[in-house]
């Protein structure tokens, strides 16, 4: 069964930034927050050659990768015109200031 | 609450573009409603003589298909035409009895063919040359008659008479002047042209008026006469006499017309609530009849439209090119020239090549180029941007050469490339790719197929590949890109009124600058956010403060990421001289952390190679060596030959000078990355030819080279100055340097701009102006005065939360 854990405080996430929550089975997932302080969870792989999205420039909802420029967004994983691609989306929720993974 | 309603009469490409600019800048603002008459979606017209030579199909041609319109929630009235428009109860009204009331009103009501007043005009078989209609006319008739004759020697008449023949028809061109394209070419180019197209089997009639169309036993068209009496057989008669805008509607409105629907420069009509662009409108007293300035026109319109209230619209220069297919003939501006103008010309019969350039004082003015037409564009942009061509003059007419050599096998004119030729080296993009997405998908602007095929997307070596590939695909339609071309999407406005902007007006933060230049997102994007963090940290040092998330990750991170997300690790080793401890200390860290590959760097540097970033401050503190900053827009590092010390030929203290110069601009963020070179005698051992500062040492002094680049398009250095000591070694070279990190645009490298720019404005800032020079040198140290090195900063506990991952679970 999955459930909810506490992975951090919400201000140990830069605005307009990232951190990455290592996983045991080599999927690390990006947990990113934007301006207004939504909360977005994707596997921390683009769709396009792997990149590491968590150190992509965050703007709205959207992460640009740092390899290659793939635009993903943060809400759908999915991956702007006319580049083609998806990336696992996880279930995070902020709660008095919490932020909380599904796992 | 209710929104204000949009009326578009018109639907064709002038119209519907302003409605794609406006949902670009407002997509919510308007109820949109449509009125074409025509039975179709919007198309693009200018392929009609692709779909009539057999080269495309009706369907290859549509650029808004019926879903767009739905998409965008527009109430579309096809096969409609609007009689009336009541403005003082603001609606209009179509023929079946429609109404649409409206806020605001476009007409993009575009031209009709002009029909001369001859007797026979109204026969069956005598047909303009204008919608889908009459090509399909046109392809019908091509089946089942013979002798078709084309009224008019201009663009459209010759591309008519083109696909008819390419049908089977035997087609003869009749035509009033002298001699064809008169309004598009010089006589002689005129003339080449007659000739190749007879070659391949057309007629002409020049010289000729026409008297009367004649009818057959059938009662259509048989016969056409001229007035000098002598007759021709006709089965089709085309006539492509020209065009008139079509302004009757908004005549019948009231609205202030002359030869054209007059309109200012934001294209708004003498009923303020009323815009119209496009061939209906008269602007300045000039009708436009080409696509370019239409669009143009569009981006104004929709500016406008979308309250923004900043645009205007001042007029276009115009190229022209005839779309026959192996026929090449571009013309642009004043190609015929005049009394106080000169003329550059290249005249080649035998090998079917003339090219004319209009040159005015100290500028280019008009082209017109038949048989080789690759740098079309490049002239294109010298006429529309008023650039002083003295320093070219000399070479102006062999072309641009512009085009980087790597990644595309060299090839620098697309003409000659065959479909299957790579022309991004990058992206793996052919030529043949490119045109179809041009094609398919309806594409005007090198932004367009960088969007829609990623070509040109990465190195950009291949931009003017592309541009050229535009132009030589569609003629008339392409848009060169404009002079201050809108940094990215989120605003309109380009990285020279930007940095303006943060100077005029004292701005210190990004969303500062986004708010008092109406970004139209909230935090912009991964284009802009980084160009706008380095004008405001260069612009105002010390005060600005530095945005890391609006960086790259490598100036983040200050490694350079790599593609399985490690980073590499250069440290400074200044005039790439090092020592036994250093090396020593290398070596230990490359064993603790088990590196997997150490590298010399071209940068005369050590690299350590597949880093993990959570390692990255431990290697930093283990090392202790300064950031090499081998991975930022920003200084490099300074290459340097022996020199003096000890070599046979060296005439100055190279290394010396290198780690001077190295240590003086330590930590220097720049537009983009800033190379420098110094070797010790002429024989240049530290390549100086190809930094963006290359010194050489002579035996008086030393010789400045700046703007020289390695890299896509290799790039000579030009001789700057010559000086005596080591000490103005510094002072001109970081002038220079200075100058470019306050004027350049972000990513643009020192060749790029001083090809902008130009060489003497700089020299006149830095070598000619000394109060200027040492001003501008005072103001870099200020900058650089205190800025710590950033590896430092972070084994101090700057920035850790960048390089800890999250809970392990």
């Amino acid at each position: 069964m999955s459930e909810f854990k506490k992975i951090c405080k919400l201000e140990e996430i830069p605005q307009l930034g990232s951190r990455v929550v290592k996983c045991k089975n080599g999927n690390d997932i990006a947990i990113f927050r934007n301006a207004e302080d939504k909360v977005f969870a994707l596997t921390d792989k683009c769709p396009h050659k792997g990149g590491p999205l968590s150190q992509g420039i965050v703007y709205g909802e959207t992460v640009a990768c740092p390899l290659h420029g793939w635009q993903i967004g943060l809400d759908t994983g999915e991956a702007a015109a006319p580049d083609v691609g998806c990336t696992n989306r996880h279930a995070v929720k902020v709660e008095g200031g919490e932020v909380y993974l599904e796992l | 609450m209710q929104k204000p309603k949009l009326v578009l009469i018109g639907n064709g490409m002038a119209g519907v573009r302003t409605l794609e600019e406006l949902y670009k800048l407002k997509p919510d603002m308007y109820d949109v409603t449509v009125f074409g008459a025509e039975p179709h979606p919007n198309y693009n017209r200018i392929l009609l003589s692709p779909v009539l030579a057999g080269e495309q199909t009706v369907q290859d041609i549509i650029l808004n298909d019926l879903d767009w319109y739905a998409e965008h929630n527009i109430t579309l009235h096809l096969n409609k035409k609007v009689v009336k428009i009541d403005r003082v109860n603001r609606k209009v009204i179509a023929e079946d009895g429609t109404e649409a009331p409206y806020d605001r009103l476009l007409l993009a009501t575009g031209s009709n063919p002009f029909i001369l007043p001859v007797p026979g005009k109204d026969l069956p078989g005598v047909i303009t040359y204008r919608d889908i209609y009459d090509t399909e006319q046109m392809i019908e008739a091509a089946k089942v008659h013979k002798h078709a004759v084309v009224i008019g020697g201009g663009l459209l008449g010759l591309e008519a008479a083109n696909g008819l023949m390419l049908r089977g028809m035997d087609v003869t061109v009749v035509h009033l002047g002298e001699w064809l394209l008169e309004r598009q070419l010089d006589k002689t180019a005129g003339k080449l042209l007659q000739k190749s197209l007879e070659d391949r089997g057309l007629k002409f009639l020049l010289m000729k008026q026409t008297a009367e169309l004649v009818a057959g036993e059938s009662g259509r068209v048989a016969s056409v006469k001229f007035k000098d009496g002598e007759a021709i057989p006709a089965d089709l008669v085309v006539m492509a006499v020209g065009i008139r805008p079509n302004y009757e509607l908004a005549e019948s409105a009231g609205l202030h017309c002359n030869r054209g629907i007059v309109v200012n420069d934001t294209l708004q009509t003498f009923d303020p609530k009323i815009y119209a662009i496009g061939e209906c409108v008269n602007h300045r007293g000039v009708a436009y009849g080409l696509v370019a300035p239409l669009f143009e026109m569009a981006k104004v319109a929709a500016n406008h439209l979308a309250s923004y209230g900043i645009g205007t619209y001042k007029g276009s220069i115009l190229s022209t090119k005839l779309k026959v297919t192996g026929i090449d003939l571009f013309s642009a501006g004043n190609f015929m020239g005049g009394d106080d103008t000169e003329d550059i010309i290249l005249s080649d019969p035998y090998g079917g090549v003339y090219k004319r350039l209009v040159v005015q004082g100290d500028k280019l003015v008009g082209a017109c180029l038949y048989g080789d037409t690759a740098d079309g564009a490049w002239y294109f942009k010298l006429i529309r941007e008023g650039k002083a061509i003295h320093e070219l003059r000399d070479r102006l007419m062999f072309g641009e050469s512009e085009v980087g050599d790597t990644g595309h096998q060299g090839h620098n004119k697309a003409a000659a490339m065959a479909d299957s030729d790579e022309v991004c080296g990058c992206n793996g993009i052919t030529k043949g790719t490119i045109v179809q997405a041009i094609k398919e998908k309806g594409l005007f602007t090198v932004d367009d197929v960088k969007k829609c095929t990623k070509a040109s997307g990465s190195c950009g070596s291949c931009k003017g590949l592309v541009e050229q590939i535009l132009i030589n695909t569609l003629g008339t339609s392409f848009q060169a890109a404009p002079k201050d071309k809108a940094i990215c999407g989120c605003t309109d406005h380009g990285h020279e009124a930007i940095r303006k902007a943060i100077r005029d007006q004292h701005l210190t933060s990004i969303p500062d600058t986004m708010k008092a230049l109406e970004w139209r997102t909230p935090n912009g994007c991964a284009t802009c956010r980084p160009a706008l963090n380095y004008y405001l940290i260069s612009t105002w040092p010390k005060e600005a403060k530095d945005d890391p998330q609006s960086r790259f990750i490598n100036e983040r991170a200050h490694g350079n990421i790599q593609k399985d997300g490690t980073f590499s690790v250069i440290p400074q080793m200044k005039g790439g001289v090092t020592n036994s401890s250093e090396l020593r200390r290398i070596a230990d860290v490359a064993d603790k952390y088990a590196i997997p590959m150490m590298k010399v760097t071209g940068g005369q540097r050590i690299d350590l190679l597949g880093v993990k970033k959570e390692d990255l401050v431990h290697v930093w503190a283990d090392l202790g060596m300064n950031s090499g900053h081998a991975y930022g827009k920003s200084i490099r590092t300074v290459k340097t030959c022996v020199g003096s010390e000890f070599c046979r030929f060296g005439t100055q203290n190279s290394t010396q000078m290198g780690i001077d110069l190295e240590t003086m601009l330590a930590n220097m963020w720049s537009p983009h990355k800033v190379k420098l070179a110094v070797s010790g005698c002429p024989r240049n051992c530290a390549e100086s030819g190809i930094k963006d500062v290359g010194v050489i040492g002579v035996d008086s002094g030393w010789e400045i080279y700046v703007a020289g680049n390695g890299g896509i398009k290799t790039e000579v250095a030009q001789f700057f100055v010559k000086v005596k000591t080591a000490e103005e070694v510094k002072e001109y070279s970081g002038a220079f340097l200075q100058l470019y990190r306050e004027e350049g645009f972000y990513l643009e490298r020192t060749v790029h701009y001083i090809h902008r720019v130009g060489l003497e404005y700089v020299k006149g800032k830095v070598v000619a102006d000394e109060a200027n020079r040492k001003a501008l040198y005072e103001r870099l140290l200020f900058s650089l005065e205190g800025l710590p090195d950033p590896w430092q900063a972070r084994i101090d506990g700057a920035q850790k939360h960048e390089f800890k991952m999250l809970e392990v679970v």
